[in-house]
């Protein structure tokens, strides 16, 4: 915010005074109030989210269900031990980064790309990266194409006004390889290319080609590459000025990577329970001390694999291979199978 | 034109239609063309919808049969297409608020019930219905976040009419006020309001209204997008009760005046009833264009009923089946507005026959 300022400082006076009054504004609705006082004096979490199948979606009943909402339920559990003590809300792209700063929201769980702009214009801070999305392809079986690089003389479509218009000529530029981009406007036409044969790939957010994936006519026929040619790190974000709530979060997503990469499940982990391993005892709280010197429930990572599982579980319910969606895990395994997920350790 | 129509004897319907269709080779030719074209484009979506249709199951049932529509979506959703995210043990609270206001409408549209009692009654009707809806003394409160579907189209809606009736009123008299002040405002409020979209003004509620308050003072979210609607639609009421005000003869009013009645007299004996019911057909017309509007309310985040019938498709387990949601939400559009059209059309006539007597 100061940086902004002194910046600013070169235009004329009027127009700074205005700028100093709503950045005043904006810092004090920020500062306002510890965000995590605020969430226990109210005794519930609010929870931007999206509406993307897998991700964030509001089942028959109207309880909402995804990959995100878990974490959100995770989080809940962390602050108040109770997984249902959150109320997630639907909020537009355009409006959710507005209503995060104006306190209508505690934390956007929406999939935010983290940016060094949303960083420093806007005053957020970001929990670590939950999912690791990128501009994916989406190919026709039969080409027999494992990886983009060997896409050649390939028709691709692309949906016109987007990055990945740019993205993908870049890729092919990388590769050497030629192809023939086809850029369509309207979603319907986007997958009917596929679906008719006039694309042999469409190129797009990995998320969005998922989703889109499962409404072709044949959607068995039809694989999404595992490679990413951008990165839109996913991750939660929050108004800056809470520091205990940022930490709240980040051990929140931790936890639940911490457990995958422990082997330890929501089905056997009261075996662990029993363990040997300080490190173990730790983490789940049988081990008091960590808990008590960080300010926490001793169990609160127990609770959040009891109730929603590790990272592999909550990923594999909601986007994995069971699901519709059907999406690899890729980027989104611990790094001891090769993946970007690490936490730091738990001591 | 229709009036006229009307009025006249008739010749029997089959007749009318061949004199129209078939007089001649050229509108003949015409008439089977059309026809043709419209069996060429109807028989493919009549196969969609109703012979290669799945009607009852699950969405593996759908999946199987992919050539037809999948109305088992509607039925699996229909809960959350009518009321989104309100816990479903209370959902009868939704229903009752529902069947409550369109009784109510019911009632209210027949001239027969028409005075000034109707005002206090829809006003305790709305306080009721959001007293059912978030729940009072003993009953489970519930979020207006968690309010959605179509008691959100219509009370946001009804409310937006009423309580945009009297700032209207206010405004439509203030425009013809001779004091030079008030009429300025009221014109400039008016106009600022009508050289905007909605979705601007809900905009300003949404995103500006929050930053300009006091840190840690909230207004909920349904609240400012009802206020912003209401000021909205003021506007648009304002310049229909104007048009009204402006049916009524000058020469009455100075009749009015010299007979010693007062101005607020005036204005309630002798000005409004007329001016009122010369535009009742043009409010009737604004109400189905504020029903129509409310589907802007998605765009921050508020589940009516377009919302909730899109956001159906989105779940996993029934993915993508968006053009039955949008079908069905087209579907519910159409009965509430087509009533509405008909029944303006109908008080039209009737009123227009009392004006003749």
């Amino acid at each position: 915010m100061q940086q902004h300022f002194t910046h600013r400082k070169l235009f004329t006076k009027a127009f700074a005074a205005t700028t100093a009054l709503a950045a005043g504004l904006i810092a004090t609705s920020a500062l306002a109030g510890e965000t995590l006082d605020k969430i226990k004096a109210r005794g519930v979490i609010k929870v931007g989210v999206g509406t993307t199948p897998g991700f964030f979606s509001p089942d028959s009943s109207g309880r909402w269900q995804g990959f995100f909402v878990d974490f959100g339920r995770a989080i809940a559990i962390t602050v108040f031990n109770d997984a249902e003590k959150v109320e997630f809300t639907n909020s537009s792209p355009q409006q959710r980064l507005p209503a995060l700063q104006s306190g209508e929201f505690d934390i956007l769980l929406s999939g935010v790309t983290q940016t060094v702009s949303r960083a420093f214009k806007l005053g957020f801070h970001f929990g670590p990266v939950v999912f690791y999305d990128g501009q994916g392809l989406l190919v026709r079986k039969d080409l027999g194409v494992a990886k983009g690089e060997e896409l050649d003389g390939a028709t691709i479509g692309v949906q016109s006004g987007t990055t990945g218009e740019l993205n993908i000529a870049d890729f092919f530029r990388k590769t050497g390889k030629a192809f023939t981009p086809v850029t369509i406007e309207e979603t319907g036409e986007f997958l009917k290319a596929l679906d008719s044969g006039r694309v042999d790939a469409l190129t797009q957010d990995a998320t969005d080609l998922a989703a889109k994936r499962t409404q072709l006519s044949k959607p068995d026929d039809y694989v999404l590459l595992p490679e990413r040619l951008s990165k839109e790190p996913l991750a939660p974000a929050i108004r800056a000025g809470d520091d205990q709530w940022l930490e709240i979060v980040n051990w929140t997503v931790y936890a639940t990577i911490q457990a995958e990469e422990f082997g330890i499940t929501k089905d056997n982990v009261d075996t662990f329970l029993k363990s040997e391993d300080p490190a173990i005892k730790r983490f789940l709280g049988v081990d008091p001390s960590l808990g008590e010197a960080i300010g926490l429930d001793p169990k609160f990572a127990y609770n959040i694999v009891k109730t929603v599982g590790n990272y592999g579980e909550i990923f594999e319910r909601n986007v994995g291979k069971g699901t519709a969606l059907n999406f690899e895990r890729g980027y989104n395994q611990p790094w001891t199978s090769g993946g970007l997920l690490y936490s730091p350790p738990f001591r | 034109m229709s009036q006229i129509e009307l009025a006249s004897p008739v010749a029997p319907d089959w007749h009318r239609w061949r004199q129209g269709l078939f007089n001649g080779w050229g509108n003949g030719l015409v008439t089977l063309g059309t026809l043709a074209t419209i069996l060429w484009l109807a028989l493919p979506l009549f196969r969609w919808a109703v012979i290669d249709a799945v009607w009852f199951g699950t969405s593996a049932d759908c999946a199987e049969e992919t050539a037809g529509a999948c109305w088992a979506f509607v039925g699996a959703k229909l809960r959350f297409m009518l009321f989104a995210f309100f816990p479903p043990p209370l959902q009868w609270r939704p229903a009752l608020v529902v069947a409550f206001i369109l009784t109510l409408l019911a009632v209210s549209a027949l001239p027969r019930f028409w005075s000034f009692r109707l005002v206090p009654v829809w006003l305790l009707a709305l306080l009721g219905s959001w007293l059912i809806m978030a729940g009072t003394g003993a009953m489970e409160p519930v979020s207006t976040n968690h309010w959605g579907g179509l008691p959100i189209t219509l009370t946001v809606s009804i409310a937006g009419l009423a309580f945009a009736f009297p700032i209207a009123l206010l405004l439509a008299l203030a425009r013809q006020s001779d004091m030079g002040i008030l009429r300025c405002l009221a014109i400039a409020f008016i106009e600022v309001l009508r050289g905007v979209p909605m979705i601007a003004i809900l905009y300003v509620a949404m995103l500006i209204v929050p930053m300009a308050l006091p840190s840690g003072a909230t207004i909920d979210k349904l609240l400012r997008a009802q206020i912003g609607v209401t000021l909205f639609f003021s506007a648009y009421l304002a310049e229909v009760i104007r048009a009204g005000l402006q049916v009524v003869p000058v020469g009455q009013r100075e009749a009015a005046l010299s007979l010693g009645l007062s101005r607020i007299q005036l204005l309630r004996l002798v000005v409004l009833p007329q001016a009122l019911r010369a535009v009742i057909p043009a409010i009737v017309n604004l109400a189905i264009g504020i029903v129509l509007n409310t589907s802007l309310l998605a765009v921050i985040g508020i589940y009516d009923l377009l919302n909730a019938a899109k956001t159906s498709a989105t779940d996993p387990g029934w993915l993508g089946f968006y053009s039955e949601a949008y079908i069905f939400a087209a579907a519910v559009y159409f009965v509430i507005c087509f009533t509405g059209s008909r029944y303006s059309l109908w008080l039209e006539r009737k009123l227009n026959g009392a004006n003749r007597r």
